[in-house]
């Protein structure tokens, strides 16, 4: 009873209180890169938590066989290999994503998030809880970047959804309709959307009202704000390695 | 420190020396300098150049009300910034903006650009700036349609477009022909200097802005060094550039908003160093970013970009600037820690 109740922690806690994006500012540059359109983003979100998921399960299930001096290597080779099988399959199932997403896709190895997660928890923790910590994570990052993208892209292109048979081409041809997106602007004579919200400017804007947002529903829960306030403040403290090593009578 | 002068009676708080100016007496010094290009922007772009400025405002003062309501913090409103604000924001738009883009710059001119960081004082960037570059960067095609001047005097005709003489003096410098500058692609230097040219509301009007800035200068609002010298660097830049070419240099310090950035925008209190030298570091720095967008940019203006540029650097320019504490040693390069502690 008692670890059910814990497993579901470790899913709702990527949600909000330890959203990557939003909470430990991670995986900021995809989330500034793709969040431009609403595919992009969701596709984004579902092929980085994919490999989220599948690289926390065979790190955790390592974590025993893998030297602590090497480690991260070692996570880097796991994660790679997961990327390259999810770039594979992008490619080969949906090659308009894989054309818009371009370099972010094959980046995802870097992606900070799924290096954190590995470090900071599927490293330490059983396989079953690595799985939920990733799904968790997995859909608080694609639940960040679909917030983001929905405001720049409707009030930067106009548009929602815009080539949604990007993504909807794996279920089929004429998947709903051949629903390709809607025009926010169609019938405004004068109104026009605002092009700052696609660009990078516009990016950062919008990224840091999210935060301020998410600040402020953490604050309600009274959980400290995701301010520069050093390591000891950070979500992620309670099992930070950078942090342990600092007392290394607790650890071991 | 000893404890005995603390527990003197006749200690107070610093600032020890006030002076008689308040923020509402300097905005209301600005707003008065900035009445002659209002009225020149009336003559020369018709009514519809009131109408903007009157939005611009209502909406910046609504923007300023409402978000102090929000943040929950005192109602600054008297202090007349938020007019001000609206008033050079109304002045960096072209007469043919469409109505409702304005309350989108002034949104960012007040509650991002100002509010957001803490209101009047407490700005990084200079808020009327912000607002136009939103503007500019989201709106390209509507913020860089100019009227000419006097234009609507015509009845024959609704609006004449034209390029701008910024955007002439670009093309010829690009296209290395700067020596046929008197050719008729550019209004007479007289038109330049009262305003009969293409442009924004507030910029167009030469001799205006002049008077608001003697004005300003005048009344001790301002201090002459960051208009002269921003001026001065931009002068001496393109007298460069164009090899020696008189006409060409007068050209490019009446065009574009170089006055009315040099003169309103680049000297707001809250965005520009407060010692002499910082500010002539901070002038020059804007002239250099200045005279590099006009002749080697992609946009034919750039005084905007340079003085939000230059805002942002203030803090550095600020450090290196600042003043040496009385009987201070100054700190030599090695051992400076054990010479400050001891």
């Amino acid at each position: 009873m008692a670890e059910k109740k814990s497993l579901g922690k470790e899913f709702t806690k990527g949600l909000l209180i330890e959203n990557p994006v939003l909470r430990l500012v991670l995986g900021t540059c995809p989330t500034l890169a793709t969040s431009t359109s609403m595919v992009n983003a969701i596709g984004m979100g579902i092929s980085a938590s994919i490999v989220l998921v599948l690289s926390n399960i065979v790190i955790s299930a390592l974590r025993k066989v893998i030297p602590q001096k090497v480690r991260i290597p070692a996570y880097v080779v796991i994660i790679a290999s997961f990327v390259t099988i999810v770039q594979m399959l992008v490619k080969a199932f949906v090659p308009a994503l894989d054309k818009t997403l371009g370099i972010y896709l094959p980046l995802i190895v870097v992606n900070c998030i799924i290096l954190g997660r590995a470090e900071a928890f599927a490293g330490k923790n059983p396989v079953i809880a690595s799985a939920v910590d990733g799904l968790g994570m997995g859909i608080g990052f694609t639940a960040a970047l679909f917030c983001m993208s929905l405001i720049r892209e409707s009030l930067g292109a106009g548009t929602m959804f815009a080539d949604a048979q990007n993504i909807l081409s794996l279920f089929g041809d004429n998947v709903l309709n051949g629903f390709n997106g809607i025009n926010l602007f169609e019938n405004a004579v004068h109104l026009q959307p605002m092009t700052l919200f696609i660009l990078p400017a516009g990016g950062f804007f919008v990224f840091g009202l999210l935060i301020a947002l998410a600040n402020k529903l953490s604050a309600k829960k009274g959980l400290p704000k995701a301010e520069l306030h050093g390591c000891e403040h950070c979500p992620m403290a309670s099992n930070c390695s950078k942090l342990a090593e600092g007392k290394e009578e607790a650890t071991v | 420190m000893s404890d005995t002068v603390l527990n003197k009676p006749t200690v107070s708080a610093s600032p020890h020396i006030r002076s008689s100016e308040t923020s509402t007496g300097i905005m209301l010094d600005v707003i008065i300098a900035l009445i002659p290009a209002f009225i020149a922007a009336i003559c020369l772009f018709g009514p519809k150049s009131a109408a903007i400025t009157a939005i611009s405002i209502i909406c910046c003062v609504l923007f300023e009300f409402i978000s102090r309501k929000i943040m929950k913090r005192s109602n600054t409103l008297s202090d007349l910034s938020a007019i001000v604000t609206g008033i050079l924001l109304a002045f960096n738009l072209p007469v043919s903006i469409p109505l409702w883009m304005i309350p989108i710059g002034a949104f960012f001119a007040i509650v991002v650009a100002k509010q957001f960081f803490g209101g009047i004082g407490q700005n990084f960037v200079n808020p009327a700036l912000i607002g136009r570059i939103v503007l500019m960067v989201s709106f390209p095609g509507a913020m860089s349609s100019w009227t000419n001047a006097l234009a609507w005097h015509r009845d024959d005709i609704d609006t004449v477009s034209s390029a701008t003489p910024l955007a002439t003096l670009s093309e010829l410098f690009k296209s290395r022909t700067i020596d046929s500058i008197d050719a008729s692609s550019l209004p007479a230097l007289q038109s330049m200097f009262f305003g009969h040219r293409a442009g924004c509301l507030g910029e167009v009007c030469a001799i205006a802005l002049i008077l608001g800035g003697i004005y300003l200068i005048a009344r001790r609002v301002i201090s002459p060094a960051i208009p002269a010298v921003f001026i001065g660097t931009v002068a001496v830049f393109m007298f460069i550039a164009s090899k020696g070419n008189i006409y060409f240099t007068l050209y490019e310090l009446l065009s574009g908003g170089l006055l009315l950035g040099a003169i309103f925008m680049a000297t707001d209190y809250a965005t520009c160093p407060i010692r002499l030298k910082g500010k002539i570091i901070y002038a020059v720095g804007c002239g250099i970013i200045t005279a590099a967008i006009r002749l080697f940019g992609s946009l034919p203006e750039g005084v905007s970009f340079s003085i939000i540029i230059m805002n942002i650097l203030v803090p550095h320019i600020e450090r290196l600037t600042a003043p040496r504490a009385f009987g201070e040693v100054k700190e030599k390069k090695s051992g400076s820690k054990e010479a400050k502690q001891a």
